[in-house]
Order: structure tokens, then sequence, then C-alpha cells
């Protein structure tokens, strides 16, 4: 596979994992955060602030060599004020609650959970769940731990795998190890969860085949593509999750294998989906570094496999958010901005004017995406970076 | 009394007592003098102008006044009422403050049938001589006001006679008169009625009595009449009275009959009361005890200063304010030997150059006798007096309530945050010295407050609560049509703060005073109710509310601002605890430390953020 100019990867454990911190030093974090505040009050009698990174493409740079978006250091910093300081209560009591609810009882919450909690915060509560999730993702990036190390666990499914693949889990209860064998689920798949660090691998695969949608990969499933291949397959359903990212990152780097990506061919398919699978988000700038997947690739599907498998008359016009955000991306996104191939392919795509679904091969036949597209694509290695 | 306005409007609704010849021309021609022109037609022989004349006769005034007592503001029964009161007061506020007394008057209504009220007025003024009383109480036009100019609140001399007249009419009670001029002298007690064909008092009854007062004036007039809340009744008018006149003291009450029993004791009151002969409290308190009807209490508006107005200077006629027909009056009346003469001492800021320089003009001999001159030359006189450049006339004989007395004013009555009061200079509007003044207050919402008028609270989707006074005398009437009311439209009251729907009143929770005070103030009709626009006026007018506007805006803005810095603190402080109660959970830090805390945040968050209070 084409694994282009993907410098030495890290290795899976030792510095790359996210440092595993324990509940104690996360409370003392908090702590530490709280103590601050608490001196600039009444020791110092000053407006005490919060400083976190900025969660957004504005603050992060693309480096090739390293491979992810990396946050170039711009802070924000919320100073108590009349504007935040409801903002800044709510902070507070979060951490609060983090730390006396979550590690000190070693227990989880999700997303939701944490928004309903606070209901009995009284003025202080959250309207909308957003507000909640803002400030989870604000008091990760302060505190330099991911939520999920803080027992805050993800709503969503983190993705399907299904292939030869063996994964070394352990029960939650017991600790002991339990084997899981992704070849040999029948017709279903195995669901990643929300935590993945401690995973091991065992596999004879030659490669990652990420897809986007679900219907494509339980086509991929139902033939046994995986066999035919001799890949792991994986299912995003939309943009990634974390531990799907991080799942994907873990297995590529732990056995070395390429990962080749095949989305939707539109802007969110490069922009969104890929872009954050290979380089993470500005979002999570703050957690990048490990949640993404430096070696993938994309395979499809590009604008001029439209072109090359005469898929012309299977497109949709590109809508006027097709349009705005593949120009946004040309624009804004340090990464689309670092790779010539990836300008000339959106702009190709602004230029034909549409789109086009993983779907569309079915156009010549419901398994020509199996039995021609992808081993000629494999073949042809024409991927983008 | 009524007040003038005929005189510069008209020629004349209702002239004197002197018989008029005809019906018509009275009405219609001011210049020619009548009798001239109602001789010759009077020669010839027999025809329809001698049939008519059979039916020509004199018109007694009474009679005139009941074919138009809506000129005088009897229209209905309620303005009856509150007429009568006014009438009455205003003659009591005018003589206490001539005789240099302190006003105290009392005003008690007491309901004696359905539409039935009798009115006692009471002041301890001068009092009245015995002589004059009849005339005063019982004679239409019969006053001290009318043959001078200064300021007053009445002018005419119809007011309190026409209220006892109105009352004689509709209930057939005489006008009871209560008067005493010295301590030691035993008051005069007269009862009234007028004769209505020659307008002359007629003596009922004729006594003397004890009073415990030393001086003083009491009457009591009973009439048809009902009574009302709120606006445009009897309360709203005495308590504008009690702002405009800050140094009097009001004492009132209102003996309703019981509303469920009405038809019985009314029937009952009926049957008693023409014959009734009740002289004193005492009786009346008997007597109303009859009924079951608890005596009242008194409402007592306390006067807040003990300065009497200063009492104007009575002046005479500036030529540019005068009409013809006034101008033949006073040729014809004049005991000047000549016209020069005549200009130079009928008139203020008429120097004997100046008249020399009138007659000139007029091309007349200024030696003419003035009677001559008022039959033929008049027109061309008036013509020159109008075409002459004048000195203003003087201005010292206007008697301004005063800034810091309207604002004790207000302050007594309203109950406000914010109280203001302009005097603007005297200026002159067709040769009459005129003043303006007017005072605001302004109750905060959410303020208990007490509004002008009524008891109840304004808020800031109500047009504001006008008050016009002309000469102290608050009126309460035809606010559309005042002078007053159009500048107060005038005015761009959003640049100053308040919400105002195009052509109309401001609204907002304000009381808004304002005062026209002038020797002769220039009324829309005989009834008093509405001043005329004249442009002096009206500009005068808006110059004050402009300047009274731009310091309620100061005010308001700051207020704006405090407010804002209220919400800002409440919002603060609404979560400064849950930020102590977030440190305190994972710092497990004590209650005292968690209060002190709290004590620093709020400290300073308000340092930085409610600086404007400070």
């Amino acid at each position: 596979m084409g694994k282009s100019k993907t410098t030495k990867l890290p290795t899976p454990t030792g510095a790359d994992a996210p440092r595993v911190i324990s509940k104690k030093e996360a409370a003392n974090r908090i702590d530490r955060v709280a103590d601050e505040i608490h001196t600039d009050i009444i020791k110092k009698f000053r407006k005490p602030e919060m400083r976190f990174p900025i969660r957004a493409l504005s603050n992060v740079k693309y480096d090739p060599k390293k491979g992810y978006f990396e946050m170039i250091g711009k802070e924000a910093t919320r100073t108590l004020s009349y504007n935040t300081v409801k903002t800044f209560a709510q902070s507070v009591r979060l951490l609060a609650t983090t730390k006396n609810d979550l590690l000190l009882k070693n227990d989880i919450a999700g997303k939701r959970e944490v928004y309903y909690n606070a209901k009995s915060w009284g003025e202080c509560r959250f309207e909308e769940q957003p507000e909640s999730d803002t400030l989870l993702d604000d008091m990760e990036a302060m505190l330099a731990i991911n939520r999920e190390q803080l027992g805050y666990i993800p709503e969503e499914r983190g993705g399907e795998v299904t292939g030869p693949l063996v994964v070394i889990d352990r029960d939650p209860a017991t600790d002991e190890e339990i084997k899981i064998n992704c070849a040999k689920l029948g017709t279903g798949a195995w669901s990643i969860p929300s935590q993945v660090e401690h995973m091991r691998f065992e596999t004879k695969a030659k490669f990652v085949l990420v897809v986007e949608t679900s219907s494509l990969f339980q086509r991929l499933v139902h033939h046994r593509y995986f066999e035919t291949a001799n890949c792991i397959l994986i299912s995003m359903s939309g943009v990634p999750t974390r531990a799907c990212r991080r799942f994907i990152r873990r297995l590529a780097d732990d056995r070395k294998l390429p990962v080749l990506a095949f989305t939707d061919g539109d802007p969110y398919g490069y922009g969104n989906i890929y872009r954050t699978l290979k380089v993470g988000s500005g979002q999570s700038a703050h957690i990048n570094k490990f949640f993404c997947v430096p070696q993938a690739h994309y395979l499809g599907v590009t604008p001029q496999d439209i072109i090359d498998y005469d898929l012309e008359d299977a497109t949709h016009p590109l809508e006027d958010v097709d349009i705005k955000r593949a120009q946004d991306a040309l624009k804004n996104d340090p990464f689309i901005k670092h790779h010539v191939e990836w300008q000339k392919a959106i702009g190709q795509m602004l230029k034909m004017g549409v789109r086009i679904e993983q779907q569309a091969f079915a156009k010549h036949g419901l398994n020509y995406v199996i039995e021609e597209y992808l081993p000629d694509k494999l073949k042809k290695k024409t991927f983008l970076p | 009394m009524s007040r003038s306005a005929q005189k510069h409007a008209k020629a004349k609704p209702a002239k004197k007592s002197k018989p008029e010849p005809k019906k018509k021309p009275a009405a219609a021609a001011p210049p020619p003098p009548p009798p001239a022109e109602a001789a010759p037609p009077a020669e010839e022989p027999k025809s329809a102008a001698e049939v008519m004349a059979k039916k020509q006769r004199e018109i007694s005034v009474s009679e005139f006044f009941l074919k138009n007592r809506h000129l005088l503001g009897f229209d209905n029964a309620r303005k009856a009422l509150l007429t009568t009161v006014k009438e009455a007061v205003d003659n009591s506020l005018d003589a206490c403050e001539e005789a240099g007394i302190l006003p105290e008057v009392g005003v008690e209504l007491i309901q004696t049938a359905e539409n039935r009220f009798r009115v006692i007025i009471t002041d301890n003024g001068p009092g009245i001589v015995k002589a004059q009383i009849p005339k005063v109480f019982a004679k239409l036009l019969y006053g001290s006001k009318f043959h001078r100019l200064r300021m007053s609140r009445g002018q005419q001399g119809i007011g309190i006679s026409a209220a006892g007249m109105y009352g004689q009419l509709t209930t057939g009670v005489s006008t009871k008169i209560t008067s005493k001029i010295g301590p030691k002298k035993k008051a005069h007690y007269y009862e009234l009625q007028i004769d209505t064909r020659k307008n002359e008092p007629h003596i009922v009854k004729d006594d003397e009595v004890n009073w415990d007062q030393h001086h003083g004036t009491r009457v009591e007039i009973e009439l048809e009449a009902t009574y009302q809340r709120g606006r445009q009744g009897v309360d709203e008018y005495l308590l504008a009275c009690a702002i405009a006149n800050p140094h009097v003291t009001f004492r009132y009450r209102l003996w309703l009959l019981p509303k469920e029993e009405k038809p019985a004791p009314a029937a009952e009151a009926e049957i008693r009361n023409p014959k009734s002969e009740i002289r004193n409290k005492d009786e009346i308190r008997n007597r109303k005890s009859e009924i079951e009807n608890p005596e009242p209490e008194w409402v007592v508006f306390e006067r807040g200063a003990k300065l009497l107005p200063f009492q104007p200077r009575e002046i005479k006629p500036h030529p540019h304010g005068i009409e013809l027909g006034m101008l033949m009056q006073l040729l014809k009346n004049s005991h000047a030997r000549n016209v020069r003469s005549f200009l130079h001492t009928e008139f203020s800021r008429v120097s004997d150059r100046v008249a020399l320089e009138v007659c000139q003009r007029a091309g007349l001999e200024p030696t003419s006798r003035p009677s001559n001159v008022a039959f033929r030359e008049s027109e061309s006189l008036y013509k020159a007096i109008g075409e002459t450049k004048l000195m203003n006339p003087p201005l010292d004989c206007i008697s301004p309530i005063g800034e810091e007395q309207i604002l004790t004013g207000l302050k007594k009555e309203v109950q406000a945050s914010y109280y203001d009061a302009v005097t603007r200079a005297p200026s002159v509007y067709r040769g009459n010295p005129f003043q303006i003044e007017m005072g605001i207050a302004y109750t905060n919402p959410g303020q208990p407050k007490r509004a002008a008028g009524n008891g109840e609270p304004q808020t800031a989707e109500e047009p504001i609560r006008l008050l016009r006074f002309a000469n102290r005398v608050p009126l309460l009437y035809q606010q559309g049509a005042c002078a007053i009311t159009k500048s107060v439209i005038g005015v761009d009251w959003k640049n100053y703060g308040l919400g105002q729907p195009r052509g109309q009143l401001p609204m907002g929770p304000v009381t808004l005073f304002v005062h026209v005070a002038s020797v002769w103030v220039p009324f829309t009709s005989e009834s008093k109710e509405a001043v005329a626009s004249y442009d002096e006026i009206l500009r005068e007018l808006t110059l004050g509310l402009q300047e009274l506007g731009r310091r309620l805006s100061v005010y308001l803005s700051r207020r704006r601002r405090d407010l804002e810095a209220r919400r800002k603190r409440d919002y603060m402080q609404l979560y400064i605890p849950h930020l102590a109660l977030g440190l305190k959970q994972i710092l497990k830090f004590d209650d005292r430390r968690e209060g002190k805390v709290i004590g620093k945040l709020k400290k300073l968050l308000e340092r930085t953020h409610l600086q404007v209070t400070k």
C-alpha cells in the first residue's frame, strides 16, 4: 500500500499512548485548579482565571512529520466577570462533581447524565446539553486529561469491526483476559468500546479498510470481502468517534498496518470524515495527538473515480452547503492547505459540480464495488494523502 | 368668576345689565355704537319692525345665563358640582391672599338626594361687610376684579352668584352666607335668592349669629349635581389646587348617601330639604345620623409653605393688547381732556411723546376730545397704535408660583422619586404680560405611589398625567384644545427618555404641572377651560418643557444605569455562591471560609462592574 510520506510511527504503548493518569492524580489536578482560583480570590484579591487551549481549527497547525493537527498554543482565558460568572460557577461545580462523584467514587457518567445531574444545581443548571458538553470539553482541555480518563463515557458507538483480527480485551469485573475473534462473528460485527488503551491485537491481515456507511460495510461483510482481500473492515458511521480513531490507530501502530479510507465522494467525506480520521479535529485539538490515524490514506471515492469508473450519471449536484464546506476547507483547513493533491481533488469536484455516494457503484451491478472497483484501486494505488 | 377671554376674542356675550334694544346688533356689530343704528328705523310708520318691537324686551342676565349655562361651566350635573366648588374656592383664595391671610379652606359636599348636593365652602378670609353680601352673592357681574388689570383667579364677578343661581333654579334652596369680619363682631347670616328678572338680590333671611372663628366666610349652596370620583372631579380639582397653592390648607369631606338604601333616604331628604333650616354642623350631624350615614373624616391637604404669594401689581392695559371695541369703550368713559393725555394716562408704556406720535400717525388732532374720537376716528387710532413701536408692558404684575413652591406642592401631594420645576422669565403676548412655569414628578415604576388625581399607580404604558393651571386655577376640561396640551404633545419626549405615540401625550409615570400666569389669560372660550394658542405662549411653553425634559433625561439615564448595575449585581450574586460552593466541595474547607470567599467575590465583581453606582 502506498505509504508515500508517512514517516516512522510511534510505538503503541510507550510515550505515545495518552499517558494513563490515575484517578488520584486527576483529582489532584482538579485540586490545583481550584486552589489557584481560591488563592486569587482570598490572598491576591484579584479576579480568578481559568486558562485552556482554544479548541478550533484556528489553533492547530499541520505538521506532516508528526502527522496530526497540533495545537499552536493559543489559550483562552476565562476571567471571572459579569459575563462569565455563570459559566465560571458551572465549571467549578463540574470540577467538584468530577472529583467527588466520578474520580473518588470510581464511577462513570455519560454526557447526557452530566447534563441531568446538574439539574439539581438550581440557577446554575444547564438549560441545554450543548452547554454542559462545551464545559466538559473545556475541562478536559484545561486539565489536559481526556475525558474518558475522568470517567466520562461517550454516548455514541465507537464503530464496528470484522475481519481476521483477534482483540485481546479483559473482563471489566475480573480483569480476566478475553479474546475476541472478529473473523468469527457470523453476519454481525464487534463494537469498539470507549476504552481501548489496554487492548492487544493478533492479526495476519494486510491492511485496514475503513468505510463510512454501514450499508456498504454490510455488503462487504456479507460477501466476506475481508477474506478475499485479507483486510480488517471497520465501519465508522460518519465522523469517527474518538474511540474508533484510537482503536484504528492502536491497531495500525501495533500491527504496522496501512489504513485505507473509503467514504462518500463529497466535501463532508473528505474534509470532515477523512480529515478527522487522519489528523484529528479542531474541536479536540488538545487530544489529536492520540486520536488520529496518520498512516491512513484515502482510497475513494475521488472525483477522478467518477470519470474513471463511468459514474457521471450516478452523481448529485453539489448543494450550497457542500460548496461552502469545500471552499472553507480550501481556505481554512491546514491539512487540505498542505496537500496539493487534495486541493486539486476538491477543485476538480467544485468544477464538476457533483458529489457521489459509495453506493453509486451499484450502477454497474450490486457487487461491482467488490469485484471491480476495490481490487482495481488497490492495484493502481491511486490514493490521496 | 368667569374669566375674560371674551374681552379679547369677541366684543362681549352678555353685556352688563344694560338693556339691549335689539337682539341681533349686539352680537354682530362691535364698531358702530348700537344706539345710533337703532334710532332711524324706529321712526318708520307701522311696519314689521313695529310688530317685532313688541316682542323685543330686555333680557335679564339671569335669563341669559339660564340659556347659556354651559358658558359658565354648568353644562351638566357633574360639572355643576365642580364649578360651584371651584368658584367658591377661587373667591376664598383671592380674598385671603389680598388680605394677607394664609388661607384655610374647607370644602364639604353633602349628598342630600340622588342627584342633589349641598356644597359648603368655609374660609378664614377677611369676611365681607354686611352691605355687600347680597350683591356679591346674588347679583351677577358684581365684583372687584373686572375693572382692573391684575392677575387674580377670578376676573369677572359672575361665578359665585351664578352658582347660587344655578342652585336656586335647580333646587329652590336659597344661598346661605355666613360672614364675619372681625373677632369682636358677630357674624352676618343671610339667605339669598336672586331676582332673575332684575338681576338683583332678594333677601330671604337676614340675621346675626355667633361663629367661633375670628373672621371668614361660609357659603352654602344646594344644587342639582352628581358626584364623580377621579379625573375632572372635585377630588382631582382639590388635589391640583393643593399642588398649585402650597400655602393653602384644604380640608375636604364628602358625605355620600349610603349606596344600597339610596332610594329611601333620597326620598326622605327631598321632602325635608326645601324647608330645612340647617345652620350649623350640629344640625347637619343630627339630621345625618337620622338617615344612618356615619360622618366621614375630613381629608386634609396640609399646607407645605407659609409664604403667601406675592401680591401682583395692578397695571394699566398695554395698547397692543387692546381690541377696537375696548378702545372705544375706554375713549367714551375717559375723563381725560384730550386724546393725547388719554393715551398717556389710560395705558401703560405710552409716554407723552409717544402719545403725540400715535396721534400724528392716526391723523388726529392731539387735542380732540376722547369721546369724539370714540365715534369717528377710533379705527384710525386703533390702527396707528398697532403700527407704533412700544415698550413691552411692565412684567412685575405677575405673581408666579415659583420653582421652590411648585416643588413644595408636588412633593407634598405626589409621591415620586424625582421632582423638578422651571419658572420661565415673564414674556408678552399681544401686549399682555404672561409667565410660564412648570414642574414634573417622576415616580419610579414599582415605587408605591399616590399619583396626582387619584390613587391609581401610573405605569410606563399610560399617558402622563398633565395638570394644567391658569393663574393657579386647575383646568380640568377641554384638555385637547389647550395650548398647554398642544405644546406638551409638540415636544419630542423620546429624546428625553419617555415613550410617546405620534401626536399624543408622552407615556410614563409622570405628573406634569404646567401653569400659565397672566394679567389676562387668553382662554379659548368663556368657560375658561383651555388656554388659547398664541405663538408667544406656545414658544415659552415649549422652551420650558424642553428644559424640564433635558433634566429629566439626565435623571432617567442615571437611573437606567443604576438599574442596570443592580440587575448585574443581582445576576452575579446568583452565581457567586455556586462558585464558592464548588470550591468548597473540591478543597473541603469550612462554612466560614465559604462565606469569606463569597464576600470577597462580591467585592471583586462589584468593584469592576458596578462603578457607575459609586
